[in-house]
């Protein structure tokens, strides 16, 4: 007996659509959660990437290369101008930008192969894009700026924030779904 | 010209058709780091970017913290009306309490008094000139930076309000930051503990002075460019030495944790300084808008400039009152002493 296995149903590669007041209104949500919530006596919020969940969940709903890199620059270029890293604090944008337009990118290209509906291919993924993305932040941080001398955090530090990004992508991703406007 | 005329082109337009994804890409990418490069760039020592900001920084700073603010301000009312009217368990006992705490400051109060008369003294014939705070202004912190990366949050008073860069943000406990970035309504504030903080400080005991950096941390401080042959003990109170310009002489800033000797940068020690404000849960902040300067005036009754002569006649045993001749000689010598 053969058993053949399809990772490409006609689900997975439905291409979603968003009312455009979601579309302004989670990612700017999520800015606002992310610049607000870590002062408020949920400093732990700090270990978290709103926008760059948000970055993942449009791309791989809307499944095409080009809106998911816009989103993912344009979510990044407004965390830098509010929240950005320790370069923000000199007027210094795009290290985010740069990170999530590429995050954008390959988010919506395994979108299109992969079942990314799935709430454990969500959590391996998200905690996956989480390491991509830490990786060229602190590369451009590193080689390109190259600003003053800092403290990077510790490899396990990381880890453990993209297992607690995963986590927490299942949870919203699941919410978000339901603003998925059909095709 | 047709397409099918150009030999060249229905190649170029499948190459553009087939790559579309990897050329925007690409393309996007180019763009930020051109705008990266040029934002390095102004951080150039030679053209400071002090004092420029982003246009879409401004863009992005007052459309969020406005919704901040309203979350902060609800929130306190909220809290506030519970505290004021609801919630006064223990308000009589703790009322008790703080009028036994201000029987017993003000008995200290009276020492300290006299204390401060004779230092007025002693800085008016040295010539200091103090600095001190003349005028603050209480601000809500209604968001951070959210990131790991820096130490900073944004209050709620901007360019409308008096803030300028480069205001010393305290607490009653020591101090917080400065004002990095101002904006309508908001402002930035780099706390002392983030990377690209410093302020001079001295030590209260041994008066060794030192430049108190951030370690990134949120509960801790480096103290650098003091030698290791000085002994520090653990506990001791750091203070603002008032050389930077930022911060005024005299306020705190925390104490030292530990002390050794630096590996990395001898022959000096490596000390880690704990801020005193508790940088973690800052609510309401005081931003020192004005700092001013002037010489002590001397005590009443002391005639303004006071010679060290005079200070020490005063140790001595008073003049019999009957001895006038004596007295005003004494004074003549007081009023022409040289300026």
């Amino acid at each position: 007996m053969s058993l053949t296995v399809s990772y490409t149903s006609r689900e997975e590669i439905e291409v979603h659509k968003f009312n455009w007041a979601v579309s302004v209104g989670i990612p700017l949500l999520a800015l606002f959660l992310q610049s607000f919530l870590p002062q408020k006596r949920f400093k732990f919020m700090e270990i978290f990437d709103l926008p760059l969940l948000v970055t993942i969940f449009f791309a791989v709903s809307r499944r095409r290369p080009i809106p998911g890199l816009l989103t993912g620059a344009i979510i990044g270029t407004l965390q830098d101008a509010l929240v950005g890293g320790r370069y923000e604090l000199k007027g210094i944008l795009n290290l985010n930008g740069i990170a999530k337009t590429v995050i954008g990118y390959l988010a919506s290209s395994v979108g299109v192969k992969l079942d990314v509906d799935n709430p454990g291919s969500r959590f391996l993924m998200t905690s996956g894009f989480y390491l991509l993305h830490q990786f060229i932040y602190t590369v451009i941080d590193l080689k390109l700026v190259v600003i003053g001398a800092h403290t990077l955090p510790g490899f396990g530090h990381i880890l453990l924030a993209a297992l607690c990004n995963g986590l927490l992508a299942v949870a919203v991703f699941a919410g978000l779904d339901r603003f998925k406007l059909r095709s | 010209m047709p397409a099918s005329m150009d030999p060249g082109r229905p190649s170029m337009e499948s190459f553009f058709s087939r790559y579309k994804n990897e050329l925007v890409l690409m393309g996007v990418l180019f763009v930020q780091i051109v705008i990266l490069a040029s934002n390095v760039e102004r951080d150039n020592p030679r053209a400071p970017a002090q004092g420029r900001v982003s246009l879409v920084r401004v863009w992005t700073v007052n459309l969020i913290t406005p919704a901040e603010r309203v979350f902060v301000s609800t929130g306190h009312f909220f809290r506030d009306t519970w505290r004021s009217y609801v919630d006064l368990r223990g308000a009589h006992a703790q009322n008790r309490q703080l009028q036994e705490e201000v029987n017993r400051l003000r008995t200290e109060q009276a020492r300290l008094r006299e204390n401060v008369s004779e230092v007025q003294r002693l800085r008016a014939l040295l010539e200091f000139k103090e600095r001190y705070v003349a005028q603050t202004v209480a601000a809500q912190v209604i968001g951070s930076n959210g990131s790991e990366q820096s130490r900073a949050f944004y209050i709620d008073k901007g360019k409308r309000d008096g803030m300028a860069q480069g205001m010393a943000v305290i607490t009653p406990d020591g101090i917080v930051g400065k004002i990095k970035e101002v904006f309508a309504l908001s402002s930035l504030v780099l706390v002392i503990t983030d990377h690209d903080s410093g302020a001079g400080v001295i030590l209260e005991k041994s008066r060794l002075r030192g430049v108190l950096r951030g370690t990134g941390l949120s509960e801790e401080l480096a103290l650098n460019d003091i030698m290791a042959d000085e002994k520090i003990a653990p506990g001791e109170l750091v203070i603002t030495s008032g050389g930077d310009g930022i911060y005024p002489k005299g306020l705190s800033v925390g104490t030292v944790s530990f002390s050794v000797p630096d590996r990395d940068n001898p022959p000096f020690l490596s000390i880690r300084v704990k801020p005193a404000a508790n940088l973690a849960r800052l609510e309401e902040v005081l931003v020192v808008t004005k700092i001013a300067e002037q010489a002590p005036a001397a005590p009443p009754g002391s005639g303004g400039r006071v010679r060290a002569a005079d200070i020490l006649a005063q140790r001595l045993p008073t003049v019999p009152e009957s001895d006038k001749p004596e007295a005003g000689a004494k004074k003549a010598t007081t009023e022409t002493a040289p300026r």
